[in-house]
């Protein structure tokens, strides 16, 4: 069922661990997105599926045929890199179809695809233009219309709206994901922006020090984090963390027992978070700073357990220094293990440590 | 707004003027004066030093010599060049090693790279004929006889100048960013296909400074001769500027040197208008 298979793959150099034992399998037609903080072994993963990094161990495997020590050309795949990886003295017709030259595509069907890629990604009267004449979001296009005109089943992504301004960026990132639904690829994306990541994958999969944290679809992500990690790195803002011992004892999920509750985290979800007057009951704070974002406001307040992010519906106005008390729901906190990081299973959750992924 | 212009360009312009357009201009004008002597004073004589030049077989044959030694050197030291650095940019280990050790005959004065090879040319004692000896050859008199002693000069000047274009394209090679040649190994491109498509192509302005380089030195540059042949034996590896120099120096013999420097001076400028006129629009210039 797997369409590409990562099999135990570790590469180190002297001195830095790239990744250690990572496995993967990614479903056919799926969008994966890679994801992670800079220096977890993105590229590094990438690009050993890719066939432009050889593992020290491990396998790779592409439609069930090991193609660990196949060269990139024959493993049926295109990349769009970070830089665009644009050839500066070719046209835009001229770098789009580099690789049916090379690979010998007569003239004929040569230009018919080429007519067909510029129509897909927009780029009908740019064919003469050289890179250095195009603004950032057409040299995107062009990579990836040199991507799309091989027919390749798998498209390699990496960092590739990192150069562009927000704006453009998410109106890029639907269109790549349309593209990639029109024309069925499996897609691997790497990216170290959690949101892109949420609004593009089918299967996230989360990178920490060159292991696998969580993988799972972009929901479960969020609502059962396996990790304080994952709970902290996915969401805008993110996932409070703060010492069980310095909550009161109505706001931790499930009553720990006594001597444990030096060692967990208590984690909340900001749009969890209720803010009273002057409840005795809640958390006591002091209000740091509001941000208004139209339709919501983040407030960001000091507490004894440490600081805190609450994400309120409509405008609150509250002026920095004020006392606040901080509430939620018992049911919505979650517990982490303080040294493992690890998710505590409560009630419900089944937050076990998932490493492949089935999408 | 126009004088301020001229003033800026003004300290620029005096200096050309003064060094270059003058002695320029006083140069065409002396060839066309006849050569003075005690009795008859220097006259006008309009282009007849340039038909005496032209009938002169000494004018034929180092302007023959000028044109091998280009036409050898360019091409070669420029492939040498090329070659020995697309090899240098590959290896990751010795790079800087390989890299010193070609630009080293750079770093050398002409003089002492002549000297050098003086050493390597000289017939029974010098490297060469010691090692070819070995091999049973008989010694050869490199530089004193007429069929070698050109070559002899001219490879002198390959192994000085090749390692200073190295170091050109060594420098416009590590502006490629590899992510070009990892895009080129996804499309299916080989090592050889990708340096075609992509590399040499990248590498044409370099080429372009290189080869004006080249075509400059290819005149201009003769010290080696003083210490290797003195353009002997008979002319035999005499290049035009040196001729230049013996007639206005060890001849006195103005009006002639003036002449050859006149028609010098034509040649590069059409060959520096060329260049820049046509090459650099086929040239990519990112
Ligand atoms: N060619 C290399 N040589 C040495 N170390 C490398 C190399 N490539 C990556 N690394 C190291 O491996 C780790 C993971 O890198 P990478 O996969 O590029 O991270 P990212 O998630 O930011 O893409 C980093 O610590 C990086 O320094
Ligand atoms: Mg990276």
């Amino acid at each position: 069922m797997a369409f590409i298979e990562l099999q135990n793959a570790t590469k180190k150099w002297a001195g830095a661990v790239g990744i250690d034992n990572v496995s993967l399998s990614i479903a056919k037609g799926s969008f994966v997105v890679l994801l992670g903080p800079s220096g977890c072994g993105k590229s590094t993963t990438l690009r050993i599926i890719a066939g432009l990094e050889q593992p020290d161990q491990g396998r790779v495997l592409i439609d069930g045929r090991d193609v660990t020590g196949v060269p990139p050309s024959k493993r049926g795949i295109s990349m769009v890199f970070q830089s665009y990886a644009l050839f500066p003295h070719l046209n835009v017709a001229e770098n789009i179809v580099f690789g049916l030259k090379v690979r010998g595509v007569g003239r004929a069907e040569r230009d018919e695809r080429l007519e067909t890629a510029l129509a897909r990604t927009g780029l009908k009267g740019y064919e003469l233009r050289k890179p250095a004449q195009l603004s950032g979001g057409q040299r995107q296009r062009v990579a990836l219309a040199r991507a799309i005109i091989a027919d390749h089943p798998i498209c390699l992504m990496d960092e590739p709206l990192s150069n562009l301004d927000a704006k453009l960026r998410h109106s890029v990132r639907q269109e790549i994901r349309s593209l990639q639904r029109q024309l069925d690829m499996t897609v691997i994306y790497v990216t170290h922006d959690q949101t892109e990541a949420m609004a593009m994958a089918d299967v996230v999969v989360l990178m920490k020090d060159g292991k696998i944290e969580q993988a799972g679809s972009p929901a479960s992500l969020y609502e059962e984090p396996a990790t304080a990690f994952s709970a902290s790195f996915v969401g805008t803002p993110p996932m409070t963390l703060l010492p069980a011992s310095g909550v009161p004892e109505a706001l931790l999920p499930q009553p720990p027992q006594a001597a444990a509750k030096e060692n967990l985290i208590l984690g909340i979800r900001p749009e969890s978070i209720r803010v009273t007057a002057g409840s005795a009951n809640g958390l006591q704070g002091t209000v740091q700073n509001a941000e208004f974002m139209g339709a919501e406001t983040f407030l960001y307040a000091g507490t004894a357990a440490g600081p805190l992010i609450a994400r309120l519906p409509g405008r609150v106005s509250r002026a920095p220094g004020e006392r606040i008390s901080l509430e939620w729901d018992r049911g919505d906190a979650v517990l982490f293990d303080k040294t493992s990081g690890r998710r505590l299973e409560s009630n419900s959750g089944n937050a076990g440590q998932k490493r492949a992924v089935t999408a | 707004m126009a004088l301020y212009g001229w003033m800026l360009l003004a300290p620029a312009l005096i200096l050309l003027i003064t060094f270059a357009f003058i002695p320029a201009f006083e140069t065409v004008w002396a060839s066309l004066y006849s050569k003075g002597t005690l009795r008859r004073p220097s006259h006008f004589v309009g282009v007849e030093n340039y038909l005496s030049l032209f009938s002169d077989p000494a004018f034929r044959k180092v302007v023959t010599n000028n044109l091998i030694y280009a036409g050898i050197t360019i091409p070669v030291s420029i492939a040498i060049a090329l070659g020995m650095a697309l090899w240098a940019n590959a290896q990751i280990i010795g790079r800087g090693f390989v890299r010193a050790a070609y630009f080293t005959p750079t770093m050398l004065p002409m003089i002492a790279a002549a000297n050098l090879w003086l050493f390597f040319y000289t017939p029974d004692l010098g490297v060469i004929d010691r090692i070819t000896a070995l091999f049973g050859f008989p010694s050869v008199n490199w530089l004193g006889q007429q069929e070698t002693a050109l070559y002899s000069v001219i490879a002198v000047t390959i192994w000085k100048e090749a390692g200073f274009y190295m170091i050109f394209y060594l420098a416009a090679l590590q502006t490629i960013s590899p992510e070009l040649r990892e895009a080129a190994t996804v499309e299916g491109a080989g090592r050889w296909t990708y340096t075609r498509r992509v590399v040499l192509p990248l590498l044409a302005p370099t080429t372009m400074f290189v080869l004006v380089n080249a075509l400059i030195n290819s005149v201009k540059l003769i010290d080696h001769l003083f210490i290797l042949t003195k353009g002997g034996p008979d002319n035999a590896s005499k290049l035009i500027l040196y001729w230049v120099w013996e007639m206005a120096f060890a001849y006195f013999d103005t009006p002639q040197a003036a002449t050859m420097t006149t028609l010098i001076l034509v040649v590069l400028g059409i060959v520096a208008a060329v260049q820049f006129a046509v090459l650099e629009r086929r040239v990519h210039y990112r």
